[in-house]
C-alpha cells in the first residue's frame, strides 16, 4: 500500500510516439539484447518502455565470419552481419515470448531488396502484438541492401514511401550516421511518410592489430558503438529534432540516466539502451530508476517536459 | 537445475604467477554456484575504456569453500589488469556461463569404469581440463596429453593425483618434443573418448585423430554479450541450430563444449 502511494508522487514517465504510449521513454537497441529471452534473467522486461528486437528479414540470414566483434577504446566494432532466423520463427517463437510481457515490442525489420522489407512488412502488420516497426537502412555490415538505402535522400524517401504504404503498424526510421549531412536523410524520411526517427546506428570504423598486422575484424570494418560515439549521437539527435516534427528515438553510448537525459534534452522522445547491456546486463532498467530519480531533483512531474528543453 | 545467470560479486582470495605469463586466481563468492567442467566466467576489466567481458573457464570450483580458481594467460590490457589484482580486491563477474563437459556423458560412452577418457590441452586450454580430470576419475580411467611452449609447465602436477599425464613441449625441453599427437604416438596412449581444449590447430589434429571415437572440443571466440543475445561468438555447425535457424552455435550458450562432429573448425 505504501508502494502505491510512493508511486503517486512520482514523475510520470509516460511517452507517445507515433500514437503508441509507452510507460517509459527507456528501450533496447536493437541487436544488442536479442529479443530479450536472454536478458530476463538480469531485468524484469515489464519495465521497460519497449523492447526493439534484433533485426528479421524475409528468410534466414547467416551473417559474417568471425571474429564479429572488437573491443575499442570506450566502445566496440560489431560486423554481426544480421543473423536472424528469419520472419516464420520470429513470430512463432520470439513474438510469442515477447507478447506475454506488457512493454510494447518494436520489430526491427532488414532486407537486401525493397520487396524483402515488404514482405517482411506486411507479415509483421497481421501481428496485434507488434507496437511498431523500425526500419533498419543502415546496417554498415551488411553489403547489399540495407545501408544503401540509408545513405541515399532518393532511395531512402523511395523505401520509406513504399514501406508506409503497406505497413499497418507506424514505421520508425533507422538513420545511419555515415552520411555527410543527417538532416537531409531525416527529412527525405519524414517527408516520405516515416511515423518516427531512430538514430544513430553505428559509425563506420577498423581495427588493426599491429602485432600480427591483420584485420582484428573478418569483415574488415565493423560498426562503432558505445560511450565513444555518444557525442556525436547527441549532436545529430539536436540537429535532426530541429528540422523535423516526428519523434526521435535516440541511441549511442547511453550509458546511465543522465547519458539519457542528454538525449531527451536534445530533442529525443525516447533512447534506447545497446551495447552496455554487454557491460552491465540491467542497464535499461537503471536507466529506468535513474531517469525517475533524476527528474524527482530536476523539480519535474513529467519526462516529457525534458523533450528538447535543453537550454542555450 | 539451470541457475540463473547474473552479476556474481566476488573478492578476490589469492593471485600469484604459476610459470612466464601465467597466472593463478582464486575468487570467493558467498552464494554457492553450480558448476560443470568447461564452464566459464567473464571478468570485467575495472579501467572505464574497457567495455566487454573476458571469457575465463572456471579452472576449479568447491562449494565446501566457496572457492573459484581461475588460471589465466596475460594476453593483452584486460588479463595484465587482473594480474595485478591482490588479495581482498573486489570484482562482479558474468556467471555462470556456456554449457561445459557433460561429464555422465562422456562416462557412459567411455565405458564407465573398464573405459578410458583421454584429454588434450594446449596451452591456456589447459586449465579448464583439471575439473574434468577430477570429475571423470570418479567414474572412468582418465589419461592425460599436456601441451606447452617450454619446459615452464603449470598445472602438471596437478593432473598427475587423477591418473597418467604425459607431455610435449614445442622444444623438447619436457616430454616429448613435437605436439600432444605425437606424445600419444611416441607413448602408445589410447582412450575410448576424447576431449580437448587448446588452439584450434590442435583441435583440428584431435578430431581428426578421434577417427569415429567419440571426441569433445572446448571452442573459442571472441564474445561481447556472453549469454546468448548478440550472436558475436558463433561457429560453424554441420546441423542446421536451433537459434538462428542457419549453420552457426553460439559458443557462449550452446558451446564452449561441441561434440566434434557438430563443428566445423
Ligand atoms: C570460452 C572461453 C574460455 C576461455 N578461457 C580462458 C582461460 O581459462 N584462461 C585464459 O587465459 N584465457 C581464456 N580464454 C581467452 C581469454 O578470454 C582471452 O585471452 C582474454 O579475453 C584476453 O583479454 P585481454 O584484455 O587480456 O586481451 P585483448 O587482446 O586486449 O582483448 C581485447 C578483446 O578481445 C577479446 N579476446 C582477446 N583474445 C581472446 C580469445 N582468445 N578468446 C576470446 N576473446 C578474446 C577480449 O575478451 C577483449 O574483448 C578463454 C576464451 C573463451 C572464449
Ligand atoms: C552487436 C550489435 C548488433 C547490432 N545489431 C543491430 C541490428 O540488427 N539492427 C539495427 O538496426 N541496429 C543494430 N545495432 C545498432 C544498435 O541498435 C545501436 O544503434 C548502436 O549500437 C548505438 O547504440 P549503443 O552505443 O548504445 O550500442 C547493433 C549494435 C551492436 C553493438
Ligand atoms: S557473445 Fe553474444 S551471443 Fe555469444
Amino acid at each position: 500500500m505504501e508502494k502505491t502511494a510512493e508511486k503517486t508522487n512520482r514523475p510520470d514517465m509516460t511517452v507517445e510516439i507515433a500514437g503508441v504510449t509507452l510507460q517509459n521513454p527507456v528501450m533496447t537497441a536493437s541487436g544488442t539484447f536479442g529479443s530479450g529471452m536472454e536478458y530476463e534473467d538480469f531485468l524484469d522486461l515489464n519495465r521497460l518502455g519497449a523492447v526493439v528486437t534484433k533485426g528479421v528479414a524475409n528468410h534466414p540470414w547467416e551473417g559474417n565470419p568471425t571474429p564479429r566483434v572488437a573491443e575499442v577504446y570506450g566502445g566496440m566494432l560489431n560486423a554481426i552481419g544480421l543473423q536472424n532466423p528469419g520472419v516464420d520463427v520470429f513470430i512463432e517463437r520470439d513474438l510469442a515470448f515477447l507478447k506475454e510481457k506488457d512493454t510494447k515490442i518494436i520489430v526491427n525489420v532488414v532486407g537486401k531488396t525493397v520487396e524483402d522489407y515488404l514482405e517482411v512488412v506486411e507479415r509483421l502488420s497481421e501481428e496485434d502484438a507488434v507496437a511498431m516497426l523500425e526500419i533498419n537502412v543502415s546496417c554498415p555490415n551488411v553489403k547489399e541492401g540495407a545501408i544503401a538505402f540509408g545513405q541515399d535522400a532518393k532511395a531512402l524517401s523511395d523505401i520509406t514511401g513504399r514501406i508506409r504504404r503497406v505497413s499497418k503498424k507506424p514505421i520508425i526510421i533507422k538513420l545511419s550516421p555515415n552520411v555527410t549531412d543527417i538532416v537531409l536523410l531525416a527529412k527525405a524520411a519524414e517527408d516520405a511518410g516515416a511515423d518516427a526517427l531512430s538514430m544513430i546506428n553505428t559509425i563506420t570504423g577498423m581495427k588493426i592489430d599491429p602485432e600480427s598486422r591483420r584485420f582484428v575484424l573478418a569483415n574488415k570494418t565493423g560498426g562503432l558503438s558505445g560511450p565513444a560515439v555518444k557525442p556525436v549521437a547527441v549532436r545529430m539527435v539536436y540537429q535532426c529534432a530541429q528540422a523535423v516534427k516526428i519523434p526521435i528515438i535516440g541511441m549511442g553510448g547511453i550509458a546511465n540516466a543522465q547519458d539519457a537525459a542528454e538525449f531527451l534534452l536534445a530533442g529525443a522522445s525516447a533512447v534506447a539502451i545497446g551495447c552496455m547491456h554487454f557491460h552491465e546486463p540491467d542497464t535499461a532498467l537503471q536507466v529506468v530508476d535513474g531517469l525517475e530519480d533524476y527528474l524527482v531533483r530536476q523539480k519535474l512531474s513529467s519526462v516529457r517536459e525534458l523533450i528538447g528543453a535543453v537550454r542555450e | 537445475m539451470n541457475q540463473k545467470k547474473k552479476k556474481i560479486r566476488a573478492i578476490v582470495r589469492k593471485s600469484e604467477r604459476i610459470a612466464e605469463n601465467i597466472f593463478s586466481m582464486e575468487l570467493f563468492t558467498e552464494e554457492p554456484l553450480s558448476v560443470r567442467p568447461g564452464q566459464f566466467v567473464g571478468l570485467y576489466p575495472d579501467g572505464e575504456d574497457k567495455l566487454l567481458l573476458r571469457p575465463i573457464s572456471i579452472c576449479e570450483y568447491r562449494k565446501e569453500t566457496g572457492i573459484l580458481r581461475l588460471v589465466y594467460r596475460v594476453q593483452g590490457g584486460g588479463t595484465k589488469e587482473f594480474s595485478g589484482w591482490k588479495e581482498g580486491k573486489e570484482t562482479a563477474f558474468l556467471g555462470i556461463l556456456g554449457n561445459g563437459y557433460p561429464v555422465e556423458e562422456i562416462a557412459e560412452k567411455a565405458g564407465g569404469e573398464t573405459g578410458s577418457v583421454l584429454l588434450f590441452g594446449g596451452g591456456i586450454g589447459i586449465p579448464p581440463l583439471l575439473a574434468l580430470a577430477r570429475e571423470l576419475s570418479a567414474k572412468t580411467k582418465v589419461t592425460t596429453v599436456l601441451g606447452y611452449k617450454t619446459e615452464e609447465t603449470f598445472l602438471l602436477h596437478e593432473f598427475e593425483q587423477y591418473g597418467p599425464v604425459f607431455t610435449a613441449t614445442e622444444d623438447g625441453s619436457c616430454g616429448t618434443k613435437g605436439t600432444v599427437l605425437d606424445a600419444v604416438r611416441e607413448n602408445g596412449i589410447s582412450g575410448d573418448v576424447l576431449c580437448a581444449c587448446g588452439p584450434t590447430p590442435m583441435l583440428r589434429a584431435v578430431k581428426h585423430f578421434a577417427e569415429g571415437r567419440d571426441c569433445y572440443l572446448s571452442l573459442e571466440e571472441r564474445m561481447a554479450c556472453g549469454i546468448g543475445a548478440c550472436l558475436a561468438c558463433v561457429c560453424k555447425t554441420t546441423d542446421i541450430d536451433a537459434h538462428s535457424h542457419v549453420h552457426n552455435a553460439r559458443v557462449c550458450v550452446e558451446g564452449p563444449v561441441f561434440a566434434a562432429d557438430r563443428v566445423e573448425i
